[in-house]
């Protein structure tokens, strides 16, 4: 077994925090523009998400690049399906993965909120129950011209916005195991007992 | 001892849940001997919604918004089953013209399948230019759906005793042009597929299953077909209007291959988007030699089902897709079992995988067209 190692959260330096307004503009129109997406494609959403990327509505005019290897080098990250207690764990992990800043777009009535699942037994009731959404897409599925609308919103949300190590924690309140990352044993319901 | 006498030890390897290639949350524990696989045990359940128990609590007319979603590349064919069976328990006769619109949705819904996978396919093989060709098309045939149905992808356009509505005024037409724009489309996507070299490289002699094996596992549909297992519920056991399309002389034909590798289940796949739009141009001939009339019966408030149990079973673009509707006289079913076709296919994986390459496994993965909602349920 290797010892983990306890390495800081990484830090987005002083110039985002203290950057004069007009360099702030700068940075963002940098960063809402070059949205390097992960597709956290689980249902029917996903294939509307693939849709998107597709020639007719092709979000890559917007700056979202749908080309990320992983988590890890994603910006942004678009929860399409529903979502169940089995997957969520990796949800979480995969989303701990990823450098801050990022965001996330809840994409359908899924992931809003359990959609036409909601009294399911085994269907997490929205993935804000484990992670912050930015953007909330309803439909079910969302039309693609949906997704754009949610890209839009979350770019001006981009544009608006101070990145501040106190911004990246108050987006991450403390039920969602706020900046640290979170151990799979937190995020999993334990085994119900078999009738 | 493993590959050339070097001494090596197994190797667990996890792909998915998250996982490009199995398309959804799939997740396969592949036990490796090098870059062979040993064994290959597919974990299910990432996606399991539980539907099987929430139709017990949604009335007859709600069901059909759940059963539109296991299957989500195939939401028409979803809807079909169910609204048969709890017709047939009903003793319910659905108007010629609703029969006829019903087979037309169910084809344009299997090309729209088809098209996914033709797309996606190639794509898990390294190929990224036929899926938009793909979509392309896809949206073609959405975009009439659309107009008749008002949605995209889960249509709820079926109803207990035949459709929702009336297609639009001039709609027929639209379908024409839109067939005939896909059809005349269709051979760049088909030689970008079938004729590209690493497609057939990668597909020719590679996850090799045979019609027995299909048999015991209860493999159906396209991938059946091209391991030689000549089965197709449309031919063989006709519902809706198909006794009529696949009669001799008619512009049905059930297609088979072999071979029972990668390429075989692309070819099938291929030739049966073909066969979808024949059938499709056959009934929009018919519908428009139909006198005008209504689609749909009129339900009472409460629609109960008398007590009995009823297997309906459909051809689904990926296989058998069957409910078992146990009714107690409710306005619930008391029991509701899902047969999906995927849930079967995926299955024989364990029995297709060993003694592949890891390089391999993605081929054979893309190629057993499954959706991880019909696994799952």
């Amino acid at each position: 077994m290797s010892t983990p190692v306890n390495l800081p959260m990484p830090t987005l330096g002083p110039v985002t925090a203290y950057a004069p307004a007009p360099i702030r503009v700068v940075l963002n129109w940098g960063r809402r523009y070059s949205l390097w997406v992960f597709n956290f494609g689980l249902a029917c959403c996903a294939i509307e998400f693939i849709a998107t990327s597709m020639g007719r509505y092709d979000f890559m005019r917007l700056g979202v690049i749908p080309f990320a290897p992983g988590p890890r080098q994603a910006d942004l990250m678009v929860v399409s399906g529903t979502l169940t207690d089995k997957m969520a764990p990796a949800i979480r992990r995969l989303y701990d993965q990823m450098p801050e800043p990022k965001y996330v777009i809840s994409f359908g009535s899924c992931s809003n909120s359990g959609g036409p699942y909601w009294d399911s037994y085994s269907v997490t009731k929205g993935v804000d129950q484990l992670i912050p959404v930015d953007v909330y897409v309803p439909g079910c599925p969302p039309r693609p011209e949906a997704l754009l609308q949610g890209i839009i919103t979350l770019q001006e949300k981009i544009a608006a916005e101070r990145i501040t190590k106190d911004s990246i924690a108050a987006k991450q309140p403390a039920r969602y195991a706020a900046t640290r990352t979170a151990s799979a044993a937190e995020v999993t319901r334990p085994l119900l007992q078999r009738p | 001892m493993g590959v050339g006498g070097l001494a090596t030890s197994d190797m667990v390897l996890n792909i998915g849940p998250q996982h490009p290639a199995t398309h959804g949350v799939l997740r396969l524990k592949i036990v490796l001997d090098g870059e062979r696989i040993v064994s290959a045990d597919p974990v299910i359940g990432y996606m399991h919604r539980g539907v099987d128990k929430l139709f017990e609590v949604r009335d007859y007319r709600q069901i059909i918004a759940l059963t539109n979603r296991h299957d989500w590349l195939a939401a028409f064919g979803n809807e079909l089953g169910i609204v048969l069976a709890v017709e047939s328990m009903l003793g319910m006769e659905v108007p010629e013209r609703a029969v006829w619109l019903r087979t037309l949705l169910a084809e344009l819904n299997r090309v729209l399948s088809h098209l996914m996978f033709l797309g996606s396919y190639p794509l898990e093989l390294g190929a990224i230019t036929p899926v938009f060709y793909a979509f392309r098309e896809r949206e073609e045939i959405q975009a009439v759906m659309e107009e008749a149905t008002g949605g995209r992808m889960h249509y709820m356009f079926n109803r207990v005793g035949g459709l929702r509505e009336d297609v639009p005024a001039g709609w027929t037409g639209r379908v024409r042009e839109a067939l005939t724009a896909v059809r005349r489309r269709l051979p760049d996507l088909f030689s970008l597929v079938s004729g590209n070299d690493i497609v057939i490289a990668r597909t020719r002699g590679v996850g090799v299953l045979d019609a027995a094996t299909c048999a015991a596992y209860g493999v159906t549909g396209p991938i059946a077909r091209a391991s030689g297992l000549d089965l197709d519920l449309r031919r063989d056991q006709p519902y809706l209007a198909y006794a009529e399309l696949f009669a001799p002389g008619g512009p049905g034909r059930v297609v088979t291959r072999s071979a029972g590798d990668c390429m075989a289940r692309l070819e099938v796949l291929l030739e049966q988007l073909e066969v979808s739009l024949d059938l499709a141009q056959a009934c929009l001939d018919r519908l428009e030699t139909l006198p005008a009339g209504p689609v749909n019966q009129r339900l009472p408030k409460v629609l109960k089902v008398p007590e009995g149990e009823h297997y309906a079973v459909t051809e689904n673009p990926l296989g058998f897709n069957g409910y078992l509707v146990v009714s107690r006289g409710e306005k619930t079913p008391w029991r509701c079992k899902l047969r999906s076709a995927s849930f079967s296919n995926v299955q024989v994986l364990s029995e297709m995988l060993p003694g592949h390459l890891v390089s391999d496994m993605v081929a054979i993965l893309g190629s057993m067209f499954f959706v991880v909602g019909d696994v799952d349920k």
